[in-house]
């Protein structure tokens, strides 16, 4: 068995999150996917606001983090003025399919050369657990505490299939991490979205259904059991695009 | 360069690109479309970067992107524009990402109109967004000082790095006239600070975040801003027309000095000793010079000629803390006011002041 190890991805600092939270982890699928490429050194990290947006301490390279939701707008700037380099956003539901919403659409539909990670947790939770666009039917939140309406707050919005109908978009994948066999998938696909990035194709779009065990009042084994049932129901798990395969559904 | 004929806004583009500065995102609005247009065309030639953004709350984004990766980077507005880029002009002021904003302002408040106006003095001078922040802001009154302010521009946004704005009005943009643009391209400017990929051995690693993990974090950096920012008010000057032994000192600034450089004409043939006093810079705000010009035995009333409901004034008062009377003589709703009405103003509140 191999021993653990942390990246050299990773400044070290321990990080802040919660028990059974999964941006930890999906942090470290980004950051062996780019130890793994050799690309540490061009790599610029565009953190979004949330918990995750504190992981400018954690990225062991050049961090910038855009206010809330404007993590694509950033990473754009970026890109076109350091084509060489690889940029990167990395951002929740509520900056990029709330807040962010424009931001994405339109980073997406120019084809952007960017890598995009969304961890859809389905809650604001650095704010303390309020609804977002992505949380599902029914579920409480402190913002919906008798359960997401239809009425109140309308549909769940699924950025993966929306996303994918637009020409601009070069590998869409939802995948999650909720058990080993899920971390490996998810890794391949993170990957893959940052391969595509060094090979000159955008725009990159992997959402990883996330948990967030604090916010949604569940032990993050039960967490872990709850995206495996009804987030996957709401938000299944696939390849939308991948033009090298010539998929785009 | 020789003398050109250019519009306002087309040669403001120019002399960005004659600076150095390789990328523009932006959004159209009017008056200051000519801008991108410009940009669309030229920055391709210079293998610089062009970006019509979706909004202006993405283009100031992407600017402080660019910016923030070591890119002299612009973007240009109007009021309406420039209102939804606060957000960013916070966040950037305090990670210190030093570009240039365009501010051709018309008609407000909300749409209000496209002719020329100055009611966004507030917006450009104490900044819109939140927190304690500052920017520098710079107001030309003719196109050539336009084009030679943007420049300046961009090398006091880098020495002081603090976003800077060029605060212009729709008749500077709009209007033709004969230029001579300087080509001042800066080499080895000092980007070790910038988001350009880190190598693990020339420098650290750059984070620039403007959420602090302190109070201590966050008060190191408001005062850092705010020594930066008095740092620049060193450089705060202005320029003077017959004031020299003027008895009525008229202070305007853009277009407005422009109309008051008449009105003081009109006023040396009446035999009224008036004089101009045109702060060149709007933030910060030039109080040191202003007062050199205005705090003398001989000036009796100081009059700022605006072209909106009063802003300039406050600063104007503020600086001269009431060692001389302040009037304002003012138009709005993009009317401009005519030497003539600056004049008779002036004739009043002179019978006034004698009595």
């Amino acid at each position: 068995m191999a021993e653990f190890r942390i990246t050299g991805m990773h400044t070290g600092v321990p990080t802040h999150y919660c028990p059974g939270c999964s941006h930890g982890l999906i942090e470290r699928l980004v950051m062996e996917s780019i130890e793994e490429l050799g690309i540490q050194e061009r790599v610029i990290a565009v953190p979004g606001v949330g918990c995750a947006g504190l992981a400018a301490a954690y990225y062991n390279c050049d961090c910038h983090s855009p206010s809330h939701g404007r993590a694509l707008a950033v990473a754009t700037g970026i890109k076109r003025v350091r084509p060489d380099n690889i940029v990167f956003t990395y951002q929740g539901d509520g900056d990029l399919a709330s807040i962010g919403m424009m931001e994405t659409i339109h980073a997406a539909n120019r084809g952007e050369v960017l890598t995009t990670i969304m961890a859809n947790n389905a809650a604001y939770g650095m704010t303390g657990g309020q609804a977002s666009p992505t949380t599902l039917l029914g579920q409480r939140t402190t913002t919906s505490q008798q359960g997401r309406t239809v009425k109140a707050n309308g549909y769940p919005v699924h950025m993966s299939e929306l996303l994918s109908q637009l020409d601009g978009v070069y590998y869409i994948e939802r995948v999650t991490v909720n058990t080993v066999p899920n971390i490996r998938k998810a890794k391949k696909a993170i990957k893959h979205a940052f391969q595509n990035q060094i090979e000159g194709k955008g725009f990159n779009f992997v959402e990883v259904l996330a948990s967030c065990p604090t916010t949604w009042g569940m032990s993050p084994v039960d967490a872990a059991k709850w995206i495996g049932t009804d987030m996957i129901r709401e938000y299944p798990l696939g390849v939308f695009v991948d033009k090298d395969q010539g998929v785009q559904r | 360069m020789s003398k050109v004929l250019m519009k306002g806004n087309e040669a403001i583009a120019e002399a960005a690109i004659r600076c150095g500065c390789r990328a523009f995102f932006g959004y159209p609005i009017t008056p200051q479309s000519e801008i991108p247009e410009y940009m669309s065309v030229r920055m391709p030639e210079v293998g610089g970067v062009f970006l019509q953004a979706e909004s202006e709350l993405a283009g100031i984004n992407m600017v402080g992107g660019a910016a923030g990766a070591g890119v002299r980077t612009m973007t240009s507005t109007s009021g309406p524009g420039y209102a939804l880029m606060q957000e960013a002009m916070s966040n950037f002021s305090a990670v210190g990402v030093p570009f240039v904003v365009v501010n051709m302002m018309r008609g407000g408040p909300g749409s209000g109109g496209i002719l020329v106006n100055q009611g966004d003095y507030f917006q450009a001078t104490r900044g819109g967004g939140n927190g304690d922040y500052r920017v520098l802001v710079l107001a030309p009154y003719n196109v050539q000082e336009a084009c030679d302010l943007i420049q300046e521009a961009f090398d006091l946004a880098d020495e002081f790095r603090l976003p800077a704005i060029l605060l212009g009005d729709a008749m500077i943009g709009q209007m033709m006239e004969t230029v001579e643009i300087k080509d001042v391209v800066r080499e080895n400017r000092d980007i070790s600070w910038a988001t350009t990929g880190w190598d693990r051995k020339s420098r650290p690693r750059n984070v620039l975040f403007s959420l602090n993990a302190t109070n201590e974090e966050n008060e190191a950096r408001i005062l850092g801003i705010e020594e930066r920012f008095h740092k620049a008010a060193e450089r705060a000057r202005i320029d003077t027309y017959r004031a020299e032994d003027a008895e009525v000192i008229l202070v305007a600034y853009g277009t407005s000095a422009r109309v008051s450089s008449a009105a003081v004409d009109t006023l040396r043939e009446c035999g009224i000793r008036a004089g101009l006093v045109r702060p060149i810079f709007l933030s910060p705000f030039p109080v040191e010079r202003i007062r050199e010009a205005v705090i003398k035995p001989d000036v009796k009333a100081v009059v700022a000629v605006e072209m909106s409901r009063g802003m300039m004034v406050d600063d104007v008062r503020l600086a001269l803390n009431g060692e001389k009377p302040v009037y304002l003589c003012n138009r709005v709703g993009s009317f401009v006011p005519m030497p003539d009405e600056i004049a008779d103003f002036v004739k009043q509140i002179l019978s006034k002041e004698v009595r």
